[in-house]
C-alpha cells in the first residue's frame, strides 16, 4: 500500500514536471514567433492544458485512474455550468424577457419585441417544474411534465406520421419491372450500368423485399413461425446488412475524430508535424 | 541609305498601326451606336393571388414572359418584381429573377418588427419589369391589383395526414377498449426484454447495482417515453429484490420524470422507504462530458447489468464498449438507426427500433400500451397492403395511386 502511494506520488511529480517543461518550451516557441510575453505564457498554458486533458481522457483506455477522474470531473463541472449559462442567456434573457418586460429587456440590453402574454405560459410551467423543490407543492411539477410530454407527443405523432410513415410508404411505390419491353429486349440489352434497366429493376426488388420482410419482422401480433418466420429471418438479414454498412460508415467518421485529436497533439502541442 | 529605308519603313508601320487602331475604335463606336438596346416588350397576363395552405403573409404571382425573352429581339436578361400599396404609390423591389421565369412567391415576414414584414388583409399592387443588358432600358408591365394575403385555417395539402391520423387513432381507441374489456391481445416474445428479469436476478446474486441509461433524448422523445415504462418495470423489480439502481441523466426534465417513475415503482413494490433521490441524478447536458461521467461510474461501481434504453447518438459505442470492458451484462434499445449497429456488436441483447416501443407494452401489459401496440401492428399490415397495391399500380403505369399520398408543405 505504501509502495503504491509512493509510486503514485512519483508519477504525479513526473506529470507536473512534464507539464511545466511543456509550458515553458511552448511559451518560448510562441514568444520566438513575435508574440508578447503575456500572450505566449497564456497560450502556452492552455495548449499544454488541452494536451494534458486529452492524454488524461485517453488514459482511460488503460484503466480508470486519478488523471482520468480529474479530467472527467473538470469536464462535467465546466459543461454543466456552461449549459446552465447558455440556458439562462438564450431562453430567459434572449427569449422570455424581450416578450414580457421592457424594463428587463433594457436591463439585459436585449431589444424589446413588445408584450406577448403567451410567454407567461412557459414561464408559469417553468415555475411549476421548480415546485419539485418544495415538499408541499411538489405535485405541481407533474402538471408541467404532463403538459410537456403530452404536447410534444402530439406534435411528434403528426411529424412522424408525415415524414416516417406516409412519405416513406409512397416512396416505396416503385415498379418491379422498369421499362419492361419483354424478355428478349431485357436480355439483349442487359447492362450493369447504374441507370440501366437491370440495375434499376434489381434496386426496386430490393426495396420491395426489404420493406415487406422488414415490416414482418416488426410485426408483434404473430409468432415468427412458418411463412412469417422465414420472412422475418430475411427481414433481419436485410436490417443487419444495412446496419453493417452504417457501422462502417460511422467508424470512418470516428477515425477522422481521432485523427483530429492526434493532429492537435502532434502539430499544435509538440509541433512535430506542420 | 539602308538606315533611311529602315526609318521610312518603321514610320510606315507605325503609321499603319495607329491608323488601324483608330479604325478599330471608330468601328467599335459605330457598332455600339447601331447595337443600342431596344426596349423589350412587356410581360403579359400578370396575376397575383393569396398563396394557398399557409399562415398568410405570402402572395403567389404568375405571368406570361415577354415575347423578347428567348425569342423576338432576345434582349430580356431577367425580371424585377415591384409592389406598392396603391397604383400611384411608391413601388418597392420585392424580387429579382433570371429570364424565363414566369412565377414567383412573394413571401414576407409575419413579425411586425421585421424589415420584410408583409401585412395580411392589405391591398397590394404589383408590376413586373423586363430588364435588358442596359440598366436604363426596361419595360414595365401593367399594374395588377388589388390583391391581399391571408392565412388559411385548414391545409388541404395535408388531408392524407388527417386521414391517417383519424384512422390510426380510431383503431387505437377501439383496441384499447378491447384490451380494457379483457380481450387477450397477443404480443410475441421479445428475447431482449425477457433478459431484463434475468439480468436483475444476476445483479441481486452478485450484490451489485444496475445502471440504467435513458440516453440523450428529452422527456418528450418517443424513445425516452418508452424507456420510462421499462425503467418503471426495472425499478419495481429492483425494489423487490433490494438491488441498487443508478440512473444518471443527461436532461434535467428527463431526470425529473425518471425520479417520479422510480419513486412510483418503489411505492408499487411496497418499499417507498428504500427509494432515494440520489438514485436518479443529473450529470450534465454536454454529450461527451456525460459519457465520461457514465464511463467512470461503470468502472467504479462495476454494475452487474447496464441497460441502455432511449435515444442515443455518438456516445452509444463508447458506453457499450466500456460496459463490456467492465464485464456487465448489457441490454440496449434505441430507435436511432445509426446507433443500433454499435449496440448490436457491443451488447448482449438489443431491441431494434420499434421493438423498444413494443417492449414497454410487453412489460407493462397495460391496456393503453397494448392497444397502441396493436394499432401499430394494424398500421404495418396496412402499409404492407398499400405497398403491394402501390407496386402493382406502378407496374401498370397507374401513378394516380401514388398521388393520393402526396403531402404539400
Amino acid at each position: 500500500m505504501e509502495g503504491s502511494k509512493r509510486l503514485s506520488a512519483i508519477i504525479l511529480a513526473v506529470v507536473i514536471a512534464l507539464f511545466l517543461v511543456s509550458w515553458i518550451v511552448k511559451g518560448l516557441a510562441i514568444s520566438d514567433s513575435g508574440a508578447a510575453l503575456w500572450f505566449s505564457v497564456r497560450d502556452a498554458f492552455f495548449i499544454t492544458l488541452a494536451a494534458f486533458l486529452t492524454l488524461a481522457i485517453l488514459s482511460f483506455l488503460y484503466k480508470d485512474n486519478p488523471y482520468y477522474k480529474f479530467a472527467e470531473h473538470l469536464f462535467v463541472g465546466v459543461s454543466a455550468a456552461y449549459w446552465m449559462c447558455v440556458g439562462f442567456w438564450s431562453t430567459i434573457v434572449g427569449n422570455l424577457f424581450p416578450n414580457i418586460s421592457e424594463s428587463l429587456s433594457g436591463y439585459f440590453d436585449v431589444p424589446y419585441k413588445g408584450f406577448n402574454p403567451f410567454y407567461f405560459i412557459p414561464l408559469i410551467l417553468g415555475i411549476m417544474l421548480l415546485m419539485r423543490l418544495s415538499a408541499r407543492a411538489g405535485w405541481m411539477s407533474r402538471w408541467a411534465l404532463a403538459w410537456i410530454v403530452g404536447t410534444t407527443s402530439g406534435l411528434n405523432l403528426i411529424r412522424y406520421l408525415r415524414t416516417d410513415f406516409i412519405s416513406q410508404v409512397s416512396n416505396t411505390f416503385v415498379p418491379l419491372l422498369v421499362d419492361w419491353k419483354g424478355v428478349g429486349p431485357f436480355f439483349s440489352d442487359l447492362s450493369l450500368s447504374a441507370s440501366g434497366q437491370f440495375t434499376m429493376t434489381l434496386a426496386n426488388w430490393v426495396i420491395f423485399v426489404g420493406v415487406f420482410t422488414g415490416l414482418i419482422y416488426f410485426f408483434f401480433s404473430k409468432e415468427h413461425k412458418g411463412f412469417f418466420g422465414a420472412a422475418s429471418r430475411v427481414g433481419i438479414w436485410v436490417l443487419m446488412i444495412t446496419f453493417g454498412a452504417s457501422f462502417g460508415y460511422t467508424v470512418m467518421g470516428r477515425v477522422s475524430l481521432l485523427v483530429g485529436r492526434l493532429t492537435y497533439l502532434f502539430r499544435d502541442w509538440l509541433g512535430l508535424i506542420s | 541609305m539602308k538606315l533611311k529605308t529602315l526609318i521610312v519603313l518603321s514610320c510606315m508601320l507605325l503609321g499603319g498601326s495607329v491608323f488601324s487602331a483608330a479604325q478599330e475604335v471608330t468601328d467599335a463606336t459605330a457598332l455600339t451606336d447601331t447595337a443600342a438596346v431596344a426596349a423589350p416588350r412587356p410581360i403579359a397576363d400578370l396575376f397575383a393571388r393569396d398563396s394557398e395552405n399557409d399562415h398568410g403573409h405570402s402572395l403567389t404571382l404568375s405571368w406570361t414572359i415577354s415575347p423578347d425573352d428567348g425569342a423576338g429581339q432576345m434582349n430580356v436578361i431577367g425580371y424585377e418584381l415591384y409592389r406598392a400599396l396603391s397604383p400611384d404609390g411608391e413601388f418597392e423591389l420585392r424580387g429579382k429573377f433570371p429570364f424565363g421565369a414566369a412565377s414567383y412567391i412573394d413571401v414576407g415576414a409575419k413579425e411586425k418588427e421585421s424589415s420584410q414584414y408583409s401585412p395580411d388583409h392589405t391591398d397590394f399592387y404589383y408590376k413586373v419589369r423586363a430588364l435588358t443588358s442596359d440598366p436604363e432600358v426596361f419595360t414595365d408591365s401593367e399594374i395588377f391589383g388589388p390583391v391581399q394575403s391571408y392565412g388559411q385555417w385548414f391545409n388541404t395539402g395535408r388531408i392524407p395526414v388527417l386521414v391517417f391520423v383519424i384512422g390510426f387513432l380510431t383503431t387505437t381507441v377501439i383496441l384499447i377498449r378491447r384490451a380494457r374489456g379483457g380481450a387477450d391481445l397477443f404480443v410475441r416474445r421479445l428475447p431482449g426484454i425477457e433478459a431484463v428479469d434475468e439480468a436483475i436476478g444476476r445483479a441481486t446474486e452478485m450484490g451489485k447495482p444496475i445502471l440504467y441509461v435513458l440516453g440523450l433524448g428529452t422527456a418528450a422523445d418517443i424513445a425516452t417515453i418508452a424507456s420510462y415504462t421499462i425503467l418503471g418495470r426495472v425499478a419495481k423489480k429492483v425494489a423487490e429484490y433490494q438491488t441498487g439502481l443508478i440512473v444518471p441523466c443527461y436532461d434535467p426534465v428527463t431526470m425529473t420524470v425518471a425520479q417520479e417513475t422510480v419513486k412510483t415503482a418503489y411505492a408499487d413494490a411496497g418499499r417507498p422507504d428504500a427509494y432515494s433521490e440520489d438514485m436518479v441524478y443529473f450529470v450534465t447536458q454536454s454529450q461527451f462530458a456525460y459519457v465520461a461521467a457514465v464511463n467512470g461510474t461503470m468502472l467504479r461501481e462495476r454494475p452487474a447489468t447496464n441497460i441502455y434504453m432511449g435515444k442515443f447518438f455518438a456516445e452509444s459505442l463508447i458506453l457499450a464498449e466500456t460496459g463490456a470492458f467492465a464485464g456487465s451484462i448489457q441490454i440496449s434499445g434505441t430507435d436511432e438507426i445509426a446507433q443500433i449497429p454499435f449496440f448490436v456488436v457491443a451488447c448482449d441483447y438489443t431491441l431494434i427500433g420499434e421493438e423498444l416501443y413494443a417492449a414497454s407494452a410487453y412489460l407493462g401489459r397495460e391496456p393503453l400500451l397494448l392497444g397502441s401496440l396493436k394499432a401499430q401492428d394494424y398500421a404495418k399490415a396496412a402499409v404492407i397492403l398499400l405497398a403491394i397495391i402501390g407496386f402493382l399500380t406502378m407496374n401498370f403505369g397507374l401513378e394516380g395511386f401514388k398521388e393520393l399520398f402526396y403531402i404539400s408543405n
